[in-house]
């Protein structure tokens, strides 16, 4: 497919801020003053970006602990999602979800689960209700390859496909739950195998961030005409810990010959590189746009901290409805 | 008052409501009509639960709306209850006022994960931005060898779960009118039923009415112990207490009817009056409703009490089959009756 310079400036924009974002967590976690336990996307970003592009300010995403790419891909406000990172009142959640259940609800964002597999049913559920409601939006299901081992992603797959209900359930593949690697949880390494019995189900470079665009528009066409829900596997790689700012080789948790491998594979640094040479931007353009991201992510940063943090007394405000 | 009023047997129920021109409907029935005027007032709710249209409808609670408003609005669901738990809570964030129905409350725990974990903390966990209106009936069964996978209650399990409320409908009137309430109320409601009540009757007015949640009913007034009743536990004690009278053991009646919230306050004033405390549960007594209230009462009330707590409830112990075990498992009002004798001396 062709795809315009207009889009594809977008696509390098998305990833840059998931990255410059998360880099900003980073450089202040030994600071020990963000006191919630982050899950970092960096090296899977093109995912995020890709598939945010091809939805609607109203469709629907539900996400996992590892959110902080879907959410600005999808344009979430940063300011709120820092604040929640340092558990200020501001927070976008009150400072009672903290970095594993962030959310924007005037952009689609309705919610993460740091329950593996939490996002599959709550998507599909939200594809029924747009259906219900004929409101013409979808939902996409941000899951990990832990999810398709657990039994509700399957009655899920199952359900959405009967149903046919406009949802994209974006596996990102990225081998390893925790420090578990894939080859030690599962008889197959393709999760795209796994849905196929159900649905239109392929497996792309889930660091190629036009393959996943791609991908993305042909499963939200798909969802929008009322054919159903598409199920696609992107292969990737986080690039630090399961959790943390660091990079866990150290440890043991993987080998550190695999990390350098797909170091080199970097989402941004590979598109970044493509675009100039496709003349699509020019080095001063990058130049500016890196330099607009930090400034906002700065800015973002630096309102989130001044913010006061929760009264203690509202402890049990909003346990109820 | 017609609606705090618990008729044991349908002569009774004849005799009362049709004296004073009141209209009766049984426990299912209410059930029945409340769903179809939610379906008929408010598009975001719909009904989906395992054989949902099935001839029998839910032991009648859904006979005829798949047929009037249509599989999109009434559906039938996958055996998938972690998964669809979680695609209805999903449509509740999302909008929509699901009613998902499991024809034995011991379908409840395969969807643990969605509602303890994700049901329960949606509205907590999004700073309160966000709120998942699901209602999700379930149906405590007893008796004819339907054993340790068929009969459980296990309301009293959930009580340590913030976020989630929970009924325990003792009559048709407070079946329909909380039912209501519960689709209403934008939080997540587990709200149990008891088989054994499907055939009774009560007033049920024919309006839309809601009864409110945390409101407990004294269905009987009395001043020498206090039962505290949950379900068909009611009945029970009912029955229990028309023994007693004749034993000169005036006994109250609280119906708590939603056990979480509790209404403590009606329950202490009552504890206050009696100084006796006796908890009728038709779940275990270990850890659930009656133990909780035991604890409750104890540390807000203990001052009130003239002798120890009593607790009926079942014993820790699964359901058995054969019908001697059944009875020697299921607690009556003989046994109410029993231990409201010891606690007061008489």
């Amino acid at each position: 497919m062709t795809i315009s310079e207009a889009v594809k400036f977008e696509l390098l924009r998305k990833m840059l801020l998931s990255r410059i974002f998360e880099e900003k967590i980073v450089s202040v976690y030994a600071a020990q003053d963000m006191k919630t336990p982050v899950h970092l996307c960096i090296g899977q970003e093109a995912v995020a970006a890709g598939v945010c592009q091809t939805l609607e300010k109203n469709d629907y995403v539900f996400s996992t602990h590892r959110n902080h790419g879907h959410l600005l891909c999808k344009g979430a406000a940063m300011m709120p999602m820092f604040a929640e990172l340092y558990g200020r009142e501001g927070g976008c959640s009150g400072g009672k979800g903290g970095s594993m259940h962030l959310l924007d609800d005037s952009c689609g964002c309705m919610g993460t689960s740091a329950i593996v597999g939490g996002s599959v049913p709550l998507a599909a559920g939200a594809g029924l209700a747009a259906k219900m409601h004929r409101n013409g939006r979808i939902a996409a299901a941000f899951f990990g390859d832990g999810a398709s081992e657990e039994g509700s992603t399957y009655e899920t797959l199952s359900f959405a496909a009967l149903k046919k209900l406009p949802v994209l359930f974006i596996c990102e593949n990225n081998f390893y739950a925790t420090s578990s690697h894939l080859s030690a949880r599962q008889p197959t390494q393709q999760m795209c195998e796994k849905a196929a019995p159900f649905m239109p189900a392929i497996r792309i470079d889930g660091n190629n961030v036009e393959a996943v665009y791609d991908a993305a528009v042909t499963a939200a066409a798909r969802a929008r005409n009322g054919s159903g829900p598409s199920f696609i596997e992107c292969v990737t790689y986080r690039w630090k810990g399961h959790v943390g700012p660091e990079c866990d080789y150290e440890k043991g948790c993987r080998p550190k010959e695999e990390l350098d491998k797909w170091l080199e594979r970097c989402p941004v640094k590979t598109y970044r590189a493509r675009l100039l040479a496709e003349g699509v931007v020019t080095d001063d353009m990058l130049k500016h746009l890196e330099a607009r991201i930090s400034a906002d992510v700065e800015e973002a940063w630096a309102k989130a901290r001044e913010l006061p943090y929760p009264d203690g007394k509202n402890l049990t405000a909003g346990v109820y409805r | 008052m017609p609606w705090t009023k618990v008729l044991v047997d349908k002569t009774e129920f004849e005799r009362t409501l049709g004296k004073d021109g009141l209209r009766g409907r049984t426990y299912k029935q209410a059930l029945l009509e409340a769903q179809d005027q939610l379906l008929a007032t408010d598009g975001r709710v719909y009904l989906i639960g395992e054989g949902i249209d099935d001839p029998g409808g839910v032991f009648g609670s859904t006979l005829g709306l798949a047929k009037k408003y249509g599989p999109d609005r009434v559906m039938d669901m996958p055996i998938s209850e972690n998964g669809m738990t979680g695609v209805t809570l999903g449509s509740a964030i999302c909008g929509m006022r699901p009613i998902l129905i499991h024809m034995r409350m011991d379908f409840l725990p395969m969807g643990m994960d969605m509602l303890v974990n994700h049901a329960a903390k949606w509205h907590y966990m999004t700073g309160g931005r966000l709120n998942a209106p699901l209602v999700i009936r379930s149906i405590i069964g007893k008796g004819w060898g339907s054993a340790a996978q068929h009969s459980q209650a296990l309301h009293g399990l959930f009580l340590s779960v913030a976020g989630l409320k929970i009924a325990v409908p003792a009559t048709p009137y407070d079946a329909k009118g909380l039912l209501i309430s519960a689709s209403r109320d934008g939080n997540p409601v587990l709200f149990c039923e008891h088989r054994w009540l499907y055939d009774f009757n009560g007033y049920v007015p024919e309006e839309q009415y809601s009864v409110e949640f945390g409101k407990a009913v004294v269905r009987r007034p009395g001043k020498d112990i206090t039962i505290v009743a949950v379900s068909l536990m009611v009945y029970e004690a009912i029955k229990a207490a028309q023994e007693l009278e004749k034993l000169g053991i005036d006994a109250e009646i609280v119906d708590p009817r939603t056990i979480k919230p509790l209404d403590m306050d009606t329950i202490l004033s009552s504890v206050a009056k009696t100084g006796r405390l006796l908890i009728a549960d038709c779940g275990p007594a270990t850890g659930g409703f009656a133990s909780e209230t035991a604890a409750r009462v104890a540390e807000k009330g203990f001052q009130y009490l003239k002798t120890r707590v009593g607790i009926i409830g079942l014993p820790d112990c699964p359901t058995p089959a054969s019908p001697v075990l059944e009875k020697a498992f299921y607690p009556d009002s003989a046994d109410i009756v029993r231990l409201a004798r010891e606690m007061t001396g008489k």
